[in-house]
């Protein structure tokens, strides 16, 4: 018999290792468990258009359920894996089956960083990354309702955006001096802040939440500075972090996610690792990286399932973010780590600009704000290491391909 | 529902009735057409979902944007008939659009 594979976790890693070991040739039993009741989703539009209702649930479906029958893939959904026994080569599941494996994919993706303040727990307190996470805040999300959202990165501000088009007063609460200060320059940082501004959104920045402040339900959000916000709905994004519980438990190698070689293989044989969960080597930039990324997910979710079929293959992408708000969008492409020279082309004021980032000269990374030419241009350039001259960057005339 | 033909680049033809108002690049997903990635779900971000629209569709398919073209420009083979799946619509008119997809996807 062919030893079985399997894989937990239902987000974009798993579903698409799922889809790779069948179209590989994979014909042993196949088994995917989801620890969210429904099929497996895509998560970005989360915090965009199905927050605001402009796309119906069935869209966000990697695959209807007739794929996984078709393809003869167990779904197991609802069910979470407690417990990981590498010596027996078995996994517990909360419904209390035990599944005997050959080969395991851990897809564990990241959970959202809870806030600790006084009145963290209180109703009214909410966060987002799963589908389940949408149905209160899209009910609160009314004409004229008070949202504060306490964090200035990717969620937070997405999720503002959001709450502001459908008629929120919106204060988003940043306790950086920039928003989106950990992932992007602070000239991209100065435009979403105007963005936002512009829009009616009341930004602080520079100001540390120190309570939520309510009797049963969330009232108003304190600020160190003994600032005050009132608030019908309070929504936290600052920030995920890897679900590494149950690699742990069970003694795999783990530091700011599950370890893993270049070939997705945890510390233990017989277990591979892809997605948010883990913390992998990155050959192009030659660091090990955690990255929140699909792209990531998907590509090293792909990789590890040609490992797991036997066909040696290294993870070693140029990972690329995106990020919508209101009507912009801003494509990333690259890691920044090491950068020694930012080269802004093109005025933030026509809208449409990007920022490079070079090492010695060799580009690293691109964030693109309505730009899509220069982000893809990037893609190649980063991939093939090519090394740039600024002055010509920084003309916007000369295309970034040309740029050399 | 309007029908979308889609050929693969080794020659498979699907024929997808594809409802109205979702766009090609979900009706593709959704029914397995090989080659369409669609990493981003349709946001315009990624360059996954590129097809060719049969020359006979061009005017009825309409112009690209201008973030698909910057898109589009850097893709892998871009022809005058390139489009992002994703960013075309299902209407009536479009019953029996031909499209075709390329042999790899990305930049």
């Amino acid at each position: 018999m062919v030893p079985s594979m399997i894989i937990v976790g239902g987000g974009q890693a798993g579903a698409q290792a799922v889809d790779t070991l069948r179209r590989e040739g994979f014909t042993g039993r196949l088994v995917l468990i989801c620890e969210e009741p429904e099929l497996p989703y895509q998560r970005p539009p989360l915090s965009k258009k199905f927050l605001s209702a402009e796309l119906a649930a069935d869209r966000l479906l990697f695959r209807h359920r007739s794929f996984y029958q078709e393809h003869g893939v167990e779904l197991m959904l609802g069910v979470r894996a407690v417990r990981l026994d590498p010596s027996q080569r078995q996994i517990e599941l909360s419904d209390g089956q035990t599944l005997a494996y050959g080969q395991l994919l851990l897809c564990l993706g990241a959970v959202a960083r809870r806030i600790t303040c006084p009145g963290a727990d209180l109703l009214g307190v909410h966060y987002l990354r799963n589908l389940a996470d949408v149905a209160p805040l899209r009910a609160a999300f009314k004409p004229g309702a008070r949202a504060v959202v306490i964090g200035g990165g990717y969620i937070g501000l997405e999720t503002a955006a959001t709450a502001r088009k459908m008629g929120c007063e919106v204060t988003v609460l940043e306790m950086a001096d920039r928003v989106m200060n950990r992932v992007v320059s602070s000239c991209v940082s100065q435009y979403f802040a105007q963005v936002h501004q512009t829009h009616g959104i009341d930004l602080k920045c520079g100001v540390r939440v120190v309570a939520v402040e309510g009797r049963e339900r969330a009232e108003y959000v304190l600020c160190a500075d003994g600032s005050r916000f009132a608030a019908d709905i309070v929504v936290v994004g600052v920030g995920a972090i890897a679900n590494t519980e149950l690699a742990e438990s069970a003694g795999l190698a783990c530091d700011d996610g599950i370890c893993v070689d270049e070939y997705c293989s945890t510390s233990v044989p017989g277990i591979y690792a892809a997605g948010d969960c883990t913390n992998h080597p990155s050959p192009r930039f030659g660091r090990r990286v955690r990255l929140e990324s699909v792209d990531n997910a998907f590509e090293q979710s792909k990789t590890a399932a040609l490992n797991m079929l036997g066909r040696p293959t290294v993870h070693d992408r140029v990972p690329w973010f995106w990020s919508d708000q209101f009507d912009n969008k801003m494509l990333i492409v690259g890691l920044t780590y090491g950068h020694d020279t930012q080269v802004v082309r093109g005025d933030p004021k026509s809208r449409s600009f990007s920022v490079c980032y070079l090492k010695e000269r060799e580009l690293l990374a691109v964030e693109a704000v309505n730009h899509s030419k220069d982000y893809m241009a990037a893609r190649k350039l980063i991939a093939e290491r090519a090394v740039m001259d600024p002055a010509k960057l920084a003309d916007l005339n000369i295309d970034l391909k040309e740029a050399v | 529902m309007p029908q979308i033909i889609f050929t693969e680049p080794d020659g498979t033809r699907h024929e997808i009735d594809a409802a109205v108002g979702t766009t090609l690049m979900q009706a593709a997903v959704q029914n397995q057409v090989r080659g369409i990635v669609a990493l981003c779900g349709g946001a315009c971000a990624c360059a996954t979902c590129h097809v060719y629209v049969g020359q006979a569709w061009l005017a009825k398919v309409g112009p690209r944007e201008e973030m698909e073209e910057g898109m589009i420009e850097a893709a892998w083979e871009p022809r005058e008939n390139s489009r992002l799946s994703c960013q075309i619509h299902v209407t009536a008119e479009l019953d029996g659009l031909e499209v075709t997809v390329p042999s790899r996807q990305g930049g």
